[in-house]
């Protein structure tokens, strides 16, 4: 049973040790992948070294397609985490940051802005966008920690308000765009699908240091996560306070939830699949679950952007459209045929 | 070791369930039966032993220590509840889900010891062949089994079992039962289980404690409880008790008329 047991654990760290070299080879391709297509070697150079093949490759490499790269990686890896946890809090496999109305706060909040102008936090010049729809995707989190505390910390309550709130951004959205000009519809269109264009720098570090935070508080509480998976019931009596467990998570959530969505836009599907084919491929054991789920995320987004810029020449796609128009069947597909013996 | 259950008063927000309930100096080792139709408040009692219930009077003691002012995690090491929801979709193995029982209340890393733990509360309830399999392709029987592992193999001071052989067939009850009373003496913890089997409750209890509207009715050896009229009132049946040719008690039990 133990060897059996450790044979198990090894097969994990090494299905994790596969995604990440994958996903490092998506990355290096999609840094090297756009308009002017440049081999590995080249871009591992200017890595190294930024100038060894001219200022130009410098700029192109270092100020416009890494900042895109690692954007598509870190949020893919937010929005993965945060799926991941939502799944397991709220008991349903089918939930993500989405779930509760999320996405539709932040896609409101961006039209607030775009349309009216107006912003909830003062005196944010050019991230008007951007912190608007942080703004409320994490109010949109705040009312909603708010009122399961006052209705007891259930999951189906939970859902039930994330589908209150998404009716309800949803109509205040058709209300903005009603009322707003043709290029503004456009512009706020063109958020809603989701563009890693958007990339720059300082969301990558704030991003970057969200995730840093969010791995080792995720980690830190594997074993009651896991123990939620056995049932409510089952965790409470071996000593998991799960009402506080829940709002801890959630909060976590919220916050790369929320923060996934003000930098790139709706981009919904990577939440479901990142977690779905990590649990595939290493079950629940959310100490092996919740980093494997952040890298397939990473990987799946990471794989997006290269596909939006490789589909036609000098052209890049919204992002969200690719997830949904590849990404889905490609779900489908692995759901279908992956059965639950691949667990051991 | 003793557990002490001194005047314990305990529901549901207004809703009062167990009234007044004592059950005094339960030596460890004790594997006591806690009998009563059902509604009687057996899972409440338990729910508050294991502090899922804050009594609104009255303390619960292991020796002389009060465990009601315990927090959650060192309550969950010293009390050890197996509630009567069992069986999920989660994709575990059945190692993995006993093993995490033990690392709720046991320290993040696993340790070589962990895992032989683990394996040896899996053997002891001869699930071993069972350690590979998912915990969601399980019977609702060998399911059972796994949730009694997860509360042996944390090797707590109290084991409180909620109907622990309600999914079992007769070979498996009496297994679970036998193995469970081998742990009780092993290592000498207190061990209470709800159990609806008075005959069951008969061969492997030392003590049967019957509740009936959250209260205690009575509390004593199985024979002197089990030849009460109490019982039979509070069950609405007429009974009789005797003994089978190996000496085990039996109670013959038929619908009152």
């Amino acid at each position: 049973m133990r060897q059996a047991y450790s044979k198990q654990v090894l097969k994990r760290y090494t299905m994790i040790g596969v995604v990440l070299v994958l996903l490092l080879l998506s990355f290096f391709l999609d840094v090297a992948t756009g308009p002017g297509k440049y081999p590995l070697s080249t871009v591992f150079d200017v890595f190294t070294d930024p100038l060894s093949h001219g200022v130009r490759l410098k700029v192109i490499v270092w100020d416009y397609r890494l900042p895109v790269a690692v954007t598509a990686v870190l949020v893919g890896a937010l929005l993965a985490v945060a799926g991941a946890q939502m799944q397991t809090i709220l008991n349903n496999p089918l939930a993500e940051p989405f779930t509760l109305g999320v996405s539709a706060a932040a896609s409101f909040g961006a039209s607030l802005a775009i349309v009216l102008g107006v912003s909830v936090v003062p005196a944010v010049g050019p991230l008007l966008v951007t912190v608007n729809a942080f703004a409320f995707a994490l109010l949109t989190c705040g009312f909603i920690l708010f009122a399961t505390r006052l209705k007891g910390v259930g999951s189906e309550t939970m859902i039930l308000f994330g589908i209150a709130i998404f009716f309800t951004f949803s109509a205040l959205l058709s209300l903005m765009q009603y009322m707003a000009s043709e290029d503004q519809i456009a512009r706020i269109v063109f958020w809603m699908m989701g563009s890693l264009s958007r990339a720059s720098w300082e969301k990558i570090s704030l991003g970057t240091i969200l995730l840093a935070f969010a791995i080792p508080f995720s980690l830190y509480r594997t074993w009651p996560m896991t123990a939620l998976r056995m049932g409510e019931a089952t965790a409470e009596s071996m000593g998991v306070d799960v009402g506080r467990l829940r709002v801890e998570m959630l909060i976590c959530v919220s916050l790369l939830a929320a923060t996934a969505v003000s930098f790139v836009g709706t981009v919904g599907f990577v939440g479901l699949v990142g977690p779905h084919i990590a649990r595939l491929l290493v079950g629940e054991d959310q100490r092996f679950f919740v980093p494997l789920s952040a890298l397939v995320g990473a990987l799946v987004l990471s794989l997006t952007s290269l596909i939006s810029k490789s589909i036609t020449p000098g052209i890049i796609y919204p992002i969200g459209i690719i997830t949904a128009l590849i990404g889905v069947p490609v779900f489908i597909s692995i759901i279908l045929s992956t059965r639950r013996e691949k667990l051991s | 070791m003793s557990l002490t259950i001194d005047h314990i008063t305990a529901g549901y927000g207004r809703k009062t369930v167990l009234r007044d309930v004592s059950i005094k100096n339960i030596q460890g080792g004790t594997f006591v039966g806690l009998i009563g139709p059902n509604a009687s408040g057996k899972s409440t009692l338990f729910k508050t032993l294991a502090g899922l219930i804050k009594p609104s009077t009255g303390r619960i003691c292991i020796d002389d220590q009060d465990i009601t002012t315990l927090g959650r995690k060192e309550r969950a090491r010293r009390v050890a509840y197996m509630p009567q929801a069992f069986g999920c979709n989660a994709l575990l193995t059945v190692f993995e889900s006993v093993l995490l029982a033990l690392k709720q209340t046991n320290g993040w890393r696993v340790y070589d010891d962990n895992l032989d733990r683990v394996a040896q509360a899996l053997h002891a309830l001869g699930l071993s062949h069972l350690s590979d399999r998912g915990i969601s392709d399980l019977s609702g029987g060998q399911a059972q089994m796994v949730a009694v592992a997860q509360t042996l193999v944390r090797e707590p001071e109290v084991i409180l079992l909620d109907e622990p052989t309600s999914a079992l067939d007769l070979h498996h009850q009496l297994s679970v039962m036998t193995s469970v009373r081998a742990e009780a003496q092993r290592r000498q913890p207190v061990v209470m289980a709800a159990l609806h089997d008075l005959n069951l409750a008969a061969k492997f209890c030392d003590r049967l404690v019957l509740l009936r509207n959250g209260e205690i009715l009575a509390d004593g050896a199985p024979e002197k409880i089990l030849a009460l009229s109490e019982i039979g009132e509070t069950y609405r049946v007429q009974t009789s008790l005797e003994f089978t040719q190996s000496g085990d008690l039996y109670v013959d039990a038929r619908l009152a008329s």
